[in-house]
C-alpha cells in the first residue's frame, strides 16, 4: 500500500504547489472566460433580487435540491458500479473478444441523452415494445420508469463511458512494476487489485464519476422525456412556462451550489496522493489476469450492459428507420448538417483541448487554492442547464463583440465553456501519472519549461489529452439547446434535424438523422478506444 | 511544437467562418434599399419555409434570414439581447410568448390597419402582436364507436363512467397545457383540479402527442381524445382516405365551453428592429390571402383574416362557440405545470 500511496517528498510539494506567473495568467483567463454563465446569473439576480428570493425561498426548493443531488450523486455512483468493472475486463483481463468490449462498452457515449432516454421508455415503457412481447402473457402494463428510477437508469447507461474511458486509461498506463512487487510478497490477486490498483485508480475514477454526476445535474432531454423533476427541468420550465428569467437564474445559482458540493468531495478523495510510476522505468507489458471461472459471468455482464446501453438502443433507431419511407428522407439537408457537426465538434474538440491544458497542468502540478478556484470556475458551464449557457453567451457576446453574435467562433466558445471539464479532467489524470521527476530531471539537464512539457510531458500524456479532445468531439456533436441561440443562421447540426424531425410529426421520423450522427461519432471513438491496446 | 500552428488553424477558421451560415453567397452584397429581414420563428422550418421562399420571390431585393427554435426560447433570448437584438420579427408559436414579451415592452404596435384584418380577440389588446392563423382544441372521436347523441356537451362531461379508459389525452403538449390555464382562468383553480383528478379515477390515459392520440383512435384504442383540431386534416392526408371514410372525426365542445378555446399563432415587431420596414411588409404578406389560404390548406389552420375560407370539412371560425379568455393570460403556465404534477397527470 505504502508502494503507491507514499507522500511525496515535501521540497517537490513546496515547489509545486506554487503556479509560475505565466500559468497562473493563462489558466485567469479561461477560469473568467469558464465563469461568464455565473456573472450573468448575478447581474440577473440582483436585478430582480426581491423576486430571485421569491423564486428560492419555497418549500419545493429543498426537495429539489436533495432530488437533484440525489440523482447526482446515484448517477456517479452507478456508473462507477458499471464502469470500474469493465474496464478492468477490457484491460487486464483474458476475457475472449476483449477488444471488441472495449469499443462496444464505449459506444453508448455516442448516443444523446434525450435519444436514449425515449428509446428506452419506447422499449421499456409501461405500453412500449416489451410490454406489446409479453401481452400474450396476459401483462397489460409494465411498472412506470418515469420518475428518479427512469432517469437514473437512462442517466447511468449513458454517461458511464465518461467514467470507464480514464479509468482504462489509467489501467494501461500503470506501472506493473508495483503490482509485480505486491505479488512477490505474496499478495493475492485479490489484495493486489485492493492495495495497488484502487488507489492508483482514484483519480481517473474521481474525475470520470464528477463528469457523470454533473452531467446528471445539467441534463434535460434525459429528466424531462422521464418526467424526473430535476433542477435542470424546473429551470426549463421557468424560461418556457412562466417566461421567468429571474427565478430560473435563482435556481441555477443553487445549481451551481449544488456543483461545488460535487466538486469539493471529488477533490477530498484526490488530495495528497501521488500516482505517477514509482521508477522512471519504460512502460512494461502489462500482466494479464486468468478469469477462469469468472470468464462467462464476466462476458454476461459486458453483453448484458452493451444490450441495454446501446443495442437497443441501435436497434430501435434501425427498425424506425425503415419504417420511414425512403422518399421521405431529406438526404441533402442531413448530409449538410452532418459536415457543419463535424466542423463544430472539430473546431470544438481542437479549441477546448488547447484551453484546457494549462487548467490540467495547473492541477496536476500545483494543486492549491488557486488550482480549486480555476477547476471551479471551469466546472459550472458543464453542470448548469445548455439554456442557462446560452443565454449568457447571448447576453455577455451581443454586447461586448457584436461583431461575433451568433458567429461560429462563438459557437465555438460556448462549447468551451460547455465541455472544458471534459478535457480538462481526463489530460489532468493522465498528467498525475507522469512522474514530476522526469520533468525535474529534464530541467537540471538544462531544458526551459516549455521544451520539457513538450519533449517530456505531453507525449507521456498523449493519450490522455486526445481521449479528452475525444470526449468533447462527442459532447459537442449531441450538443442541442446551444446551438439552437447561438449557431449563425442557418448552421443546421444534426441534432437540430432530429429536433426539428421530432417536433414537426412522430420521434421516429428523425430516426435517420439519429443514426447519420451515431455514424459521424464513431470515428473518433474508435481513435478513442481502437487505438489503445 | 504543433499548438502554435493549430492555434493559428483554429483561429483562422474561425475568422473565415463566421458568415458561413449564408447560403448565398451574393447576401453580403445585397444593399440598396431593400436590406434584410431577420426572423426569429417559433414555427417549423416546414411551414415558414415555403413562405419565405414565395415572400423572396416578390420582394428579390430583401435578404430574408430565419432562426427556428421554441417560441419561449426565441423570446427568452430576444429579451437578454435587448435593443441589440438581430431580429426584426418575431413569429411565435402561441400567444403567450409574445404576451411575454409585450409585457417586457420590447414590441413595437402595429398599425391600425393591420391590426384591423384580424378579430380583437386574436390579437394583443394593446396592439403590439397579431394573430396568423388558430388552431381549436377539439374532441376527436371515432365515429364507428361513438354516436353524435352520445357526444359530450362539456369537456367536464368526459368524467362521466360512459367515457372510463376511453379518452386520451397528452399532459406535456404545450396546446394541453394552454387549454388547462384557460379552464384555470375561467372554472377556477379547484375546478380544474377537482376535473384533472376525475379524469384520472375515470382511466384516461395518457399519449405524448396529438398525433399519436388520433392514431390511437383511428385504430380503435380509444374512442375520444383531447387534440387540437388541424391533426384529423393531417390524418386524412397522411392515411390518404376519404375525409368521408376517415373515422376520426371532430366535435367543438359548445357554449363556450373552455375545451373548444382557440388559440393563435402570431407575429410581433421588435421595438429595436433595423429593418422595421420590411417586417411590416412581411406581417402583411402572411395576413394577405394566399399565406393565409396556405396555412388553410397546407397546414390545416383556420385563416385569421375575414374572406378566406378555412378547409371546406372545418366549421367556420365565426361559428366555434370558444371561451372568452385573454389570450395573453395563457403565459401564465407555471400555475398549469404545478397543478398537473400535484395531481399526478404529469
Amino acid at each position: 500500500m505504502a508502494l503507491a500511496v507514499e507522500s511525496p517528498p515535501q521540497q517537490i510539494r513546496g515547489r509545486a504547489r506554487t503556479p509560475s506567473a505565466p500559468l497562473r495568467l493563462v489558466t485567469a483567463i479561461v477560469a473568467l472566460g469558464c465563469a461568464l454563465p455565473v456573472a450573468y446569473l448575478l447581474v440577473v439576480i440582483t436585478d430582480e433580487p426581491a423576486s430571485a428570493w421569491n423564486a428560492i425561498w419555497r418549500p419545493q426548493t429543498l426537495s429539489l435540491l436533495l432530488r437533484s443531488a440525489a440523482l447526482a450523486v446515484a448517477v456517479g455512483a452507478g456508473a462507477t458500479a458499471i464502469a470500474v468493472p469493465l474496464a478492468w475486463l477490457t484491460a487486464r483481463t483474458d476475457l475472449p473478444g476483449r477488444r471488441v468490449w472495449a469499443v462496444v462498452t464505449a459506444l453508448p457515449l455516442v448516443i444523446p441523452s434525450y435519444i436514449g432516454a425515449y428509446l428506452l421508455v419506447s422499449a421499456l415503457g409501461p405500453r412500449g415494445e416489451l410490454q406489446g412481447v409479453l401481452a400474450p402473457l396476459g401483462i397489460a402494463e409494465l411498472p412506470s420508469i418515469y420518475g428518479f428510477r427512469g432517469a437514473w437508469l437512462v442517466l447511468t447507461l449513458f454517461t458511464y463511458p465518461l467514467v470507464l474511458l480514464p479509468v482504462r486509461a489509467a489501467l494501461l498506463r500503470l506501472d506493473p512494476a508495483l503490482e509485480d512487487a505486491a505479488r512477490g510478497m505474496g499478495r493475492s490477486n485479490w489484495a493486489v487489485a485492493r492495495t495497488v490498483l484502487m488507489p492508483q485508480l482514484i483519480p481517473a475514477v474521481g474525475a470520470g464519476a464528477l463528469l457523470a454526476a454533473l452531467y446528471a445535474l445539467s441534463d434535460f432531454g434525459a429528466v424531462s422525456i422521464l418526467r424526473f423533476d430535476s433542477f435542470t427541468r424546473v429551470i426549463y420550465q421557468s424560461y418556457r412556462a412562466s417566461f421567468d428569467r429571474t427565478g430560473a437564474a435563482a435556481l441555477a445559482a443553487l445549481l451551481v451550489l449544488v456543483m461545488l458540493g460535487l466538486l469539493l468531495a471529488e477533490a477530498r478523495v484526490r488530495r495528497g496522493r501521488t500516482y505517477h510510476r514509482s521508477t522512471p522505468g519504460s512502460a512494461r507489458r502489462l500482466p494479464v489476469v486468468r478469469l477462469g471461472r469468472w470468464r462467462w459471468p464476466s462476458l454476461a455482464f459486458c453483453a448484458a450492459v452493451a444490450l441495454l446501453a446501446f443495442v437497443l438502443p441501435l436497434a430501435m433507431l434501425l427498425y424506425w428507420s425503415a419504417q420511414s419511407v425512403a422518399g421521405d428522407v431529406e438526404w441533402a439537408e442531413i448530409a449538410r448538417a452532418a459536415g457543419n457537426s463535424l466542423l463544430l465538434a472539430g473546431l470544438a474538440a481542437l479549441a477546448t483541448t488547447l484551453l484546457a491544458f494549462p487548467v490540467a497542468w495547473l492541477g496536476a502540478r500545483s494543486p492549491g487554492r488557486w488550482s480549486t478556484v480555476v477547476d471551479a470556475a471551469t466546472t459550472t458551464g458543464y453542470a448548469l442547464p445548455g439554456i442557462v449557457v446560452a443565454l449568457a453567451l447571448v447576453f455577455f457576446g451581443i454586447r461586448a463583440v457584436p461583431v461575433l453574435y451568433q458567429s461560429l467562433a462563438m459557437l465555438v466558445v460556448a462549447m468551451v465553456v460547455l465541455f472544458l471539464p471534459l478535457a480538462a479532467g481526463s489530460a489532468r489524470a493522465a498528467l498525475l501519472q507522469v512522474s514530476p521527476r522526469l520533468e525535474e530531471a529534464a530541467r537540471v539537464s538544462g531544458r526551459s519549461p516549455l521544451a520539457v512539457a513538450r519533449t517530456v510531458t505531453i507525449p507521456l500524456a498523449r493519450g490522455g489529452v486526445l481521449a479528452g479532445a475525444a470526449l468533447v468531439f462527442l459532447a459537442t456533436i449531441k450538443e442541442l439547446p446551444a446551438v439552437v441561440l447561438l449557431s449563425p443562421i442557418g448552421f443546421d447540426t444534426l441534432p437540430l434535424v432530429i429536433w426539428q424531425e421530432t417536433t414537426r410529426s412522430f420521434f421516429e421520423s428523425g430516426a435517420v438523422p439519429a443514426l447519420v450522427l451515431l455514424a459521424v461519432s464513431a470515428p473518433p471513438l474508435w481513435l478513442l478506444v481502437g487505438r489503445t491496446r | 511544437m504543433r499548438v502554435p500552428l493549430l492555434l493559428a488553424l483554429f483561429l483562422s477558421a474561425c475568422l473565415a467562418l463566421p458568415a458561413c451560415g449564408d447560403d448565398d453567397p451574393g447576401s453580403a452584397a445585397t444593399g440598396g434599399d431593400g436590406g434584410s429581414l431577420t426572423i426569429y420563428s417559433g414555427r417549423d422550418e416546414e411551414y415558414v419555409a415555403p413562405l419565405i421562399k414565395r415572400f423572396e420571390q416578390q420582394n428579390p431585393d430583401v435578404d430574408v434570414k430565419v432562426r427556428y427554435g421554441d417560441s419561449a426560447e426565441l423570446a427568452a433570448t430576444i429579451r437578454e439581447e435587448g435593443d441589440r437584438s438581430p431580429a426584426d420579427l418575431f413569429f411565435s408559436q402561441d400567444a403567450g410568448a409574445l404576451g411575454a414579451l409585450q409585457n417586457e415592452g420590447i414590441l413595437a404596435a402595429l398599425p391600425r390597419s393591420t391590426l384591423d384584418r384580424v378579430a380583437s380577440r386574436y390579437r394583443s389588446d394593446a396592439g403590439d402582436w397579431v394573430g396568423i392563423t388558430g388552431r381549436a382544441r377539439v374532441l376527436g372521436y371515432d365515429s364507428r364507436a361513438v354516436a353524435q347523441a352520445d357526444l359530450p356537451g362539456s369537456v367536464f362531461d368526459l368524467t362521466a363512467p360512459r367515457w372510463k379508459g376511453k379518452v386520451g389525452w397528452a399532459p406535456t403538449n404545450a396546446s394541453f397545457q394552454s387549454f388547462v390555464t384557460a379552464m384555470r382562468k375561467t372554472a377556477g383553480e379547484a375546478r380544474t383540479r377537482q376535473w384533472l383528478e376525475d379524469m384520472q379515477s375515470n382511466d384516461v390515459r395518457a399519449y405524448e402527442k396529438n398525433s399519436i392520440i388520433r392514431d390511437a383512435v383511428a385504430d380503435g384504442e380509444i374512442e375520444a381524445g383531447l387534440i387540437n383540431h388541424y391533426y384529423i386534416l393531417e390524418g386524412i392526408r397522411e392515411g390518404e382516405v376519404d375525409g368521408k371514410d376517415y373515422p376520426v372525426k371532430l366535435h367543438f365542445f359548445p357554449g363556450g365551453d373552455v375545451g373548444s378555446l382557440v388559440n393563435v399563432a402570431g407575429v410581433g415587431l421588435l421595438t429595436s428592429a433595423k429593418q422595421g420596414g420590411n417586417a411590416q411588409k412581411f406581417t402583411e404578406f402572411l395576413l394577405a390571402a394566399p399565406q393565409q389560404e396556405f396555412f388553410a390548406q397546407d397546414v390545416g389552420e383556420y385563416p385569421l383574416v375575414q374572406g378566406v375560407a378555412a378547409d371546406p370539412s372545418l366549421p367556420a371560425l365565426a361559428d366555434i362557440q370558444s371561451p372568452d379568455v385573454d389570450l395573453a393570460d395563457l403565459a401564465d403556465l407555471q400555475g398549469t405545470l404545478e397543478l398537473l404534477q400535484e395531481t399526478g397527470a404529469l
